[in-house]
């Protein structure tokens, strides 16, 4: 009885609805769903859309094998919860090739056998995407020369290295990832 | 993760009202560490109010020719922004030397100030640990502290706030605006962020319900030059072992101005007042810098595997102030 008047005397939890319904462009389809607030753009992508190049890897923000595109920029996929991404245009490593022919940074890396066993491969093409419309549109790094000139950035190895550390490579394919990018630069 | 709500408030004031409605909200950025916090249990909030979406996201002059940075601004949107690159040189160096390019895509200049300790026992919900459990207790303190504080720390809480950006903002004088229950109000940066004393769990001044709106920067020093250096166990992506950001100018040889401020050293973005005051019109030497830097970090309490800090702080700051005074003097011949 004790336990009863107890619970009497707390208020009432409120009700929170704990899912949402949301539209994602994804490679170019419109779908809508419905989502718990608790999966990430990188779960959803994986289990709603059977889209399983984005890889799973620390699932902590550290590592980039989830590196998607959203709304055109690269991001860390396990990191975004899909509730939030209403609206979003999402590009995966399924979406970049334009019909039979390869995305120029994904015939790079096969030309330059830029991988061993691949896992981390689908976020590193997804971030150098990314990365090289940044230094296209002028955003500086780490290493660029403080009194560098606006505009576009020319990217050599260090420039790459440094805008490519959010992507591990557990096999140490860095040295092919470097030259793939810069095949694709030339 | 716990399962919890989410909405999407259209203007700053809904924001607020959202929070204050009942326990257990929390404001969402980007989510690159709230997100990564609820994954590990630190962190589990009823409801998400999602502030990404507001209209923060601007970086616009203020009247006086200083700086207004809306609360929403990516981190990568902000360290590419052309007013930054070129009358705060310090705050874009900080904000690229944080982070990776994804999560500089995603982090928030609000989120980026509100961010946690990487302090490992925090980050465990295994682990005893006073600012996330009060009176849990501290393993730290006996524990892996090697790039935890020298500076500021309490026999509670050894955490070291992960910042880079705050530590360019406090060199330059940043002020945080906020918006709460009870209003509006505006906090020196070098205020915001607390030391831990008796109460760790505390890591700001903020209080429950209020929101980060902006960050304002006063007009650049004119002649000034400004700089952000990082120390990390590896080149990149990496939290600071040490970080310093520094302005300074010099004329006839002698400091006119200088402002000070390191990072990686304390459970807030240090800045080295004392150090400054023995800079003002001292003479612009190694020297003079040494004997400021030494009394600055006199007061530095390092832990059993810490102590290297000291001296790399010291010599890094060195070393910033030495190339400030190089561009200076090459500047003005």
């Amino acid at each position: 009885m004790d336990s009863l008047a107890l619970g009497a005397d707390l208020e009432p939890e409120p009700v929170v609805d704990e899912h949402s319904t949301v539209t994602l462009f994804v490679n170019g389809e419109e779908t809508t769903l419905t989502v718990d607030h608790r999966a990430t753009v990188l779960e959803t992508l994986r289990e709603r859309f059977g889209l399983t190049g984005a890889k799973k890897g620390c699932d902590h923000g550290q590592c980039g094998a989830c590196t998607v595109l959203v709304d055109g920029r690269r991001i860390n996929s396990c990191l975004l919860l899909a509730v939030t991404q209403d609206g979003a245009t999402v590009t995966t490593v399924e979406g970049l090739a334009d019909g039979e022919s390869l995305h120029p940074v994904q015939q790079a890396f096969v030309e330059r056998d830029a991988l061993q066993c691949g896992f981390c491969t689908p976020g590193q093409i997804c971030s150098a995407v990314g990365m090289l419309r940044e230094a296209a549109d002028g955003h500086p790094s780490h290493v660029t020369p403080p009194d560098t000139e606006t505009g576009p950035v020319a990217l050599d190895a260090d420039e790459i290295r440094e805008r490519m550390s959010g992507n591990l490579c557990r096999c140490g394919a860095y040295p092919r990832i470097v030259e793939a990018i810069e095949d694709v630069i030339e | 993760m716990k399962p919890f709500g989410y909405a999407r408030p259209a203007s700053t004031d809904e924001a607020v009202r959202l929070c204050a409605a009942g326990p257990g909200a929390r404001f969402l950025g980007g989510g690159t560490n709230l997100v990564d916090l609820m994954k590990l249990g630190v962190e589990t909030p009823r409801i998400l109010i999602d502030v990404s979406g507001l209209p923060l996201d601007r970086v616009t002059r203020t009247a006086d020719g200083g700086l207004s940075i809306g609360a929403t601004v990516r981190n990568s949107d902000l360290a590419s922004h052309p007013d930054v690159t070129e009358d705060y040189p310090a705050l874009s160096q900080a904000l690229l030397a944080g982070a990776s390019g994804q999560l500089r895509n995603a982090a928030t200049t609000g989120g980026n100030l509100l961010q946690r300790t990487r302090c490992r026992y925090f980050q465990d919900v295994s682990k005893p640990c006073n600012k996330r459990l009060p009176g849990s207790g501290c393993p730290a303190l006996e524990g892996t502290h090697r790039d935890l504080a020298i500076l500021g720390h309490s026999p509670e809480c050894v955490a070291t706030n992960p910042s880079d950006m705050a530590v360019a903002l406090a060199a330059l004088d940043a002020t945080v605006l906020l918006v709460g229950p009870e209003g509006e109000r505006a906090v020196p940066l070098t205020e915001f962020h607390r030391l831990p004393g008796e109460n760790p769990d505390q890591d700001t001044v903020i209080r429950p319900g209020e929101l980060i709106t902006e960050v304002v920067l006063p007009p650049p020093v004119p002649g000034a030059a400004s700089r952000y250096r990082k120390a990390r166990d590896r080149a990149s992506f990496a939290f600071a072992l040490v970080s310093v950001a520094a302005t300074l100018r010099v004329a006839a040889g002698r400091v006119e101005h200088a402002t000070l401020a390191f990072g990686g050293v304390a459970h807030r973005p240090w800045r080295a007042r004392r150090a400054e005051a023995e800079l003002r019109d001292a003479p612009a030497t190694p020297a003079a810098f040494q004997h400021a830097l030494i009394a600055e970090l006199a007061e530095a309490r390092p832990l059993r595997d810490n102590a290297f800090k000291v001296d790399l702080a010291r010599r890094l700051a060195l070393d910033v102030l030495g190339e400030l005074t190089e561009r200076q003097q090459a500047r003005t011949g």
